[in-house]
């Protein structure tokens, strides 16, 4: 999957969870500028993201993504590896 | 967890976007939680399950970790909010990290301490508990020896799941949420995810967490009232494998041995459990009646039999009618009616016209029906009394007595032939736990649905500003138990105030109004009481007994925000009733 697939499926999911259909996600966005993403809803993103990608994240990489780009990039890794 | 299906329960999203809806109009409830871990996935997934159940919660979530301190000290926000429900949710986790810190010789004890807490907060809040107990962490230290040492945390952890159970038999308040069977239906993999735990220190997986909320909520709509009465059968396919009309009795799938038969024997044997615990079975089937019952008469495998079933509808008429026609003869909600079918184009149909009842789209495979519906907990109660178990024959004789009317011309002659003889009493141990079970289950004949438990009962038996009666009715069709409680407040020395009139709907029409009146009112003309005050409280249930003040000759009282009504006592005459006493 390319990654701006990746993107475009996680923008999906944030919409979905987070309930907002104006979300749009570059990989520079952060969780300061969406609104509804704090920590909590930020587990059931990635819970999410784990369940309908079939991948599994380490509890290290859930707290140290600085923004989406880096997400996205771990997502591509365990996807190429799967 | 792809085998949960999607009907009954939401998934944990759902319950965050319900939470968005008005919920303003609904009954309010005020709801504590308390947990030693963060709870605020816990908590809106309850809130979301109770907008879902009709429930508006007041809703207060104490800081984390702060169980003892809220209990301990009477000044903490706990006291103040006066909770209807305290939830506690004490984890197998924390309780895992505090007995890793200490000795061995202390860690025989980590039971007893934590339930002395238990016994403690049981003591000191009027409102109700619920207490969650503890799924089993296998920490594998001892490995399978662990059932041999009394310090191993496995050994704790049963000891502690055990006593609770005893403890909640001695506080009648005290409710234990069995999320350690929903770690059994599940499996740990669902139950915990590490994820979720090391990004918020919550021990739930996404998952899992509707599931808890749904049980939680099944305590809480149970005490408040609401729960299954009755469950509904379907019969091909449903309870047999087969179609009874085309395959014939020999060759329907049921009994042991090889191949599918065996799920059907082991799901009868669940609903024959249901039925000895006093759920009502009715079946609703597309067959010819006497085709429909014949393998209750001469199958050898059936568990069920006639006798088991209160009413049964075979026939070719819309099912959804037949229930309709079902509910008539019991007398009980749609809301508190379970219906079981194999057939998705029935369950929808029945669905679209009685939108109220429950309906489980039951898996394809009847090898799955039972594990389903085991997940789903639709029976939760919280109340158990030997009445429960004859409820079945006291529907079916309910039916004995409609057809003897049909024979008297007139009412009168048909009471006057039923020889029906009322027991009256005060509250007395024996009485009590059915006094209390029906101020849970009374909806439609009760005038202010005020709910007692056991323990309020209990309390206002020995209380002098009370006067309590409860009635028996039986006749020559059989014995209906405790059908009515009435408890009066004395208000003064003239006045008594009807603090609750509730009644089971079984007896209507019997005159038992009447009879109840009478005994009030023999009451306060001994004890030179003048006025009866009864006070009708509307609910969505009992419209049934609106007039009902008014009917048995109360006046209205005009001024008043209040639906209250009056009766002198010295012009009271004897009512007609056909209702011998014992006192």
């Amino acid at each position: 999957m390319k990654k701006s697939e990746i993107l475009a499926k996680v923008q999906g999911i944030f919409i979905d969870v987070l309930d907002n259909e104006e979300i749009k996600l570059t990989d520079e966005t952060t969780a300061d500028d969406v609104d509804e993403w704090d920590s909590l809803s930020h587990i059931q993103l990635v819970v999410t993201i784990e369940k309908q990608l079939r991948i599994k994240f380490t509890s290290k990489e859930i707290l140290f993504w600085k923004n989406v780009g880096e997400m996205i990039d771990c997502i591509a890794i365990k996807l190429e590896n799967a | 967890m792809s085998a949960m299906q999607k009907d009954i329960i939401s998934t944990f999203k759902e319950l965050k976007r319900i939470l968005k809806k008005d919920a303003g109009s609904f009954p309010c409830l005020k709801v504590a939680l308390l947990g030693d871990t963060a709870t605020q996935f816990l908590a809106a997934a309850i809130k979301g399950t109770a907008v879902e159940r009709g429930y508006n919660l007041n809703f207060f979530e104490a800081e984390y970790n702060q169980v003892e301190r809220q209990f301990m000290d009477t000044a903490s926000e706990l006291y103040a909010f006066r909770a209807d429900y305290i939830i506690v949710f004490q984890s197998a986790h924390k309780l895992l990290s505090n007995y890793n810190k200490q000795q061995s010789e202390k860690q025989s004890l980590l039971a007893d301490e934590r339930l002395e807490f238990v016994r403690q907060t049981g003591n000191s809040f009027s409102g109700r508990l619920i207490y969650f107990n503890y799924p089993e962490i296998d920490d594998t230290v001892f490995g399978s020896f662990s059932n041999k040492v009394e310090s191993s945390f496995t050994y704790q952890v049963r000891k502690l799941n055990y006593e609770l159970m005893n403890l909640s038999r001695q506080y009648p308040n005290l409710f234990i949420c069995d999320i350690a069977a929903l770690q059994h239906q599940f499996g740990r993999n669902v139950m915990f995810d590490s994820s979720v735990y090391i990004g918020t220190e919550m021990v739930l997986s996404l998952d899992i967490l509707p599931y808890m909320a749904s049980r939680v909520m099944d305590i809480v709509c149970a005490a408040q009232g609401q729960f299954k009465k009755c469950l509904i059968l379907d019969l091909d396919n449903t309870i047999w494998g087969g179609v009874i009309g085309d395959d014939g009795t020999e060759n329907i799938q049921l009994g042991h041995g090889l191949g599918i038969g065996k799920a059907f024997t082991e799901f009868q044997q669940w609903i024959k459990k249901l039925k000895n615990r006093g759920i009502i079975i009715a079946v609703c089937s597309k067959n010819n009646e006497e085709t429909a019952k014949e393998p209750f008469i001469k199958h050898p495998d059936m568990v069920l039999k006639l006798d088991d079933i209160s009413v049964f509808m075979a026939n070719w008429e819309n099912k959804a009618d037949n229930i309709r026609q079902i509910q008539s003869v019991l007398n009980i909600g749609f809301d508190s009616m379970v219906f079981l079918d194999d057939n998705p184009f029935e369950r929808s149909i029945v669905r679209e016209n009685i939108p109220e009842i429950t309906i489980p789209e039951l898996p394809e495979d009847p090898g799955d029906y039972l594990e389903y519906l085991y997940s789903l907990n639709l029976f939760e109660t919280v109340s158990y009394s030997k009445a429960d178990a004859d409820r079945t024959r006291q529907y079916q004789t309910e039916a004995q007595r409609a057809s003897l009317q049909k024979v008297f011309a007139n009412e009168s002659d048909f009471l006057k032939s039923l020889n029906m003889v009322s027991e009256v009493k005060g509250f007395d141990p024996f009485n009590i736990p059915r006094a209390a079970q029906l101020s849970q289950r009374s909806n439609q004949f009760n005038l202010r649905t005020v709910r007692y438990t056991e323990a309020d009962v209990k309390r206002l038996s020995a209380d002098d500003r009370y006067k309590n009666f409860t009635f028996t009715l039986s006749d020559k069709f059989g014995d209906n138990g405790l059908i009515c409680v009435v408890i009066l407040e004395k208000q003064d020395e003239e006045t008594l105030f009807i603090d609750t009139w509730f009644m089971s709907c079984r007896v209507l029409k019997r005159g038992m109004e009447n009879f109840t009146l009478n005994t009030i009112m023999e009451y306060a003309k001994a004890n030179g009481f003048k006025k009866i005050i009864g006070e009708y409280i509307e609910t969505p249930k009992n419209k049934m007994v609106k007039e009902h003040y008014q009917n048995l000759g109360f006046t209205p009282v005009s001024d008043s925000e209040r639906e209250l009504y009056v009766l002198e006592a010295g012009k009271y005459e004897s009512m007609e009733c056909f209702i011998k006493t014992i006192k």
